[in-house]
C-alpha cells in the first residue's frame, strides 16, 4: 500500500449544504484528479484479477462502491470513541461485517447473485481502497464527506476497472460483456485473439497507459505519486 | 486520540461482541431460506443435467418430484437401502478409499421411458473446489448431459467450464472406447496430439489448463466406481 495524496482537511464548523462546492469535491475528485488507482495507487492488485471480463468488473466495481461508502459513513459516526491504537483493527471489523452482511442476505434472497460474487468477498474485504479511505478520511471527517468520499473512492475505482476489463475481453475475447464485437468473418481471415489480454499482465500494461495518458492531460498530475 | 488500556479492553471486547451477535443472528434468520435455496440449486443442477431447463421454484420442485429417483449404491454395485441420499457428502466420501464409498446416484425417467442416470462429481481446479453432474444414457456408456461449476475459478479462463460453449461438447460422447474398455470422457488441450477416439474426450478451456485438467480427473475418479452397478443393470436387462 502507497501512501495517500489527500492531507487531513480540518472540519469546518459552519453549516454546509449536503451538495456543497467542497462536498462535489470530495465526491468528484476521485473520479480523475484523485483516483484511487492511477492516483492514490490503492487497490491495484484486485484490478489485475477481476478485470478480464466486464460484467465481474462491474460486480466488483459497485460492491466497493458500497461497501466503502457505508464503511466510511460508520467509521465516521464512531471516529471519536476508536481508540487510536487499535483503530486498524476497528476499522477492518466493520468492513468485514459489512461484506458479510451484505453476502448472507444475497445468499438467502438472489442466490444466483451471490453464487458469482462469493469470489469478491475476500477481495473486497482486504481491498486497500477501503482501508486507505478510512484511514486518510474518514477517522477525520463527519460522516456525510465520509460517505460521499466512499462512493466517490469506489466510482473512481469501477471507472479504472471497466474501462481496463472493456479494453481486456476486447482484444482478448473479441467480445464486450459477453457479445461478440469481432466478427466470424474476422476470424476466418486469420485474426487471433491476443491470449496475453487475458492474464494478469496485461492488465499492468493497460493501468499503466491509462496512467501515461492521464498524466500528459494533466500535467499537475505528473510526480504526486 | 488518547485512550487507556482499560478503555481499549473494554472498546474491543464491546465491538467484537456487538459484531458477534449480530453476524450470528443474521446468519440464524436466513439459514431455512438459504438452505432451501441451496437444496434447489443442487435439483436445478441435476435437471440441467438431463436438459431440463425449467427455472420457478415450484416447476423443479415438481419435475424433480415425479421424475428423479435417488440411490445409494456401493463400488460393487449393490443398492444401499439404509443410507440416505442426504447424508452423504461427495467430499468425504472421495476421501475413503473406493471399497468403502457410499455413492449418490440420480435416475431420472425421461420422457422418451428411458432412464438417465445423473452422477454428482467433484474435483479440484486452480484456486479451488469444482463440481459437477454427468447424465448417462441407459447404453452406460454414452453421455447425455453435463454441468459443472466452481468456487472460485478465473473469470475468462478456468470460470469457463461453467459456461455453455464448454458443457456443450459432452453430449454424445462415449465412457468406453472401441474395444469396450473404459476410457472417461477425456478433456485435453485442443494442440495435443492424442490415440484416443474423437468421441472420447473434448477440447480444454484454452487459458485454463490446470482447470482442464481438474475436469478430466474428476470425471474419471467420480465415474468409475459406478461401473459395477452399470454392469449389473446392463446384464440385468
Amino acid at each position: 500500500m502507497s501512501t495517500a495524496t489527500v492531507a487531513p482537511v480540518k472540519p469546518k464548523e459552519k453549516k454546509e449544504g449536503l451538495l456543497s462546492k467542497k462536498n462535489r469535491r470530495t465526491l468528484f475528485d476521485p473520479l480523475d484528479d484523485n483516483n484511487p488507482i492511477t492516483v492514490q495507487v490503492l487497490g491495484v492488485c484486485s484490478a489485475l484479477a477481476v478485470t478480464i471480463q466486464v460484467k465481474p468488473a462491474i460486480i466488483m466495481a459497485l460492491g466497493l462502491t458500497l461497501v466503502s461508502a457505508f464503511s466510511s459513513l460508520i467509521i465516521a459516526l464512531i471516529r471519536d470513541s476508536i481508540p487510536g491504537r487499535i483503530r486498524m483493527i476497528v476499522q477492518l471489523i466493520i468492513v468485514a461485517l459489512l461484506v458479510t452482511l451484505v453476502d448472507q442476505v444475497l445468499k438467502a434472497f438472489m442466490y444466483d447473485v451471490s453464487k458469482q460474487l462469493s469470489v469478491f468477498v475476500g477481495l473486497i474485504i482486504t481491498n486497500c481502497i477501503v482501508m486507505g479511505r478510512l484511514e486518510a478520511f474518514a477517522m477525520a471527517q463527519k460522516p456525510w464527506p465520509s460517505f460521499l468520499d466512499g462512493i466517490g473512492n469506489g466510482l473512481g475505482y469501477g471507472i479504472i476497472l471497466i474501462t481496463v476489463a472493456v479494453v481486456r475481453e476486447f482484444w482478448g475475447a473479441g467480445k464486450i460483456l459477453g457479445f461478440q464485437i469481432v466478427p466470424q468473418w474476422a476470424y476466418d481471415h486469420g485474426y487471433v485473439n491476443n491470449g496475453l489480454m487475458a492474464l494478469p499482465p496485461a492488465a499492468l500494461f493497460t493501468i499503466g497507459m491509462y496512467i501515461w495518458w492521464q498524466r500528459s492531460r494533466k500535467p499537475k498530475l505528473v510526480n504526486v505519486s | 486520540m488518547q485512550h487507556n488500556n482499560k478503555y481499549i479492553f473494554f472498546y474491543a471486547i464491546g465491538i467484537s461482541t456487538l459484531t458477534a451477535i449480530l453476524l450470528a443472528y443474521t446468519a440464524q434468520v436466513l439459514k431455512p431460506r438459504q438452505e432451501s435455496n441451496i437444496e434447489l440449486d443442487f435439483k436445478t443442477s441435476i435437471l440441467h443435467s438431463v436438459h431440463e431447463d425449467a427455472s420457478s421454484r415450484s416447476t423443479i420442485e415438481k419435475i424433480y418430484g415425479d421424475r428423479v429417483q435417488e440411490l445409494v449404491i456401493n463400488n460393487n454395485g449393490d443398492v444401499l437401502t439404509d443410507v440416505k441420499v442426504r447424508d452423504i457428502v461427495l467430499k468425504n466420501e472421495l476421501k475413503k478409499p473406493v471399497e468403502e464409498r457410499e455413492l449418490a446416484l440420480f435416475v431420472y425417467m425421461g420422457e422418451d421411458g428411458k432412464n438417465k442416470y445423473v452422477i454428482p462429481m467433484q474435483g479440484t481446479g486452480l484456486w479451488g473446489p469444482i463440481y459437477g453432474y454427468l447424465s448417462i444414457e441407459d447404453d452406460f456408456s454414452t453421455i447425455y448431459g453435463a454441468v459443472f461449476s466452481h468456487k472460485s475459478e478465473t473469470p475468462g479462463l478456468g470460470a469457463e467450464i461453467a459456461e455453455l460453449p464448454f458443457q456443450k461438447q459432452f453430449p454424445g460422447k462415449k465412457l468406453f472406447d472401441k474395444n469396450n474398455s473404459f476410457v472417461s470422457v477425456n478433456v485435453i488441450k485442443k494442440t495435443t496430439k492424442t490415440d484416443l477416439d474423437p468421441v472420447n474426450y473434448v477440447d480444454g478451456v484454452s487459458g485454463g489448463t490446470i482447470t482442464s485438467t481438474g475436469v478430466d480427473k474428476m470425471i474419471e475418479v467420480c465415474v468409475k466406481p459406478y461401473l459395477a452397478y452399470f454392469e449389473k443393470l446392463k446384464s440385468a436387462s
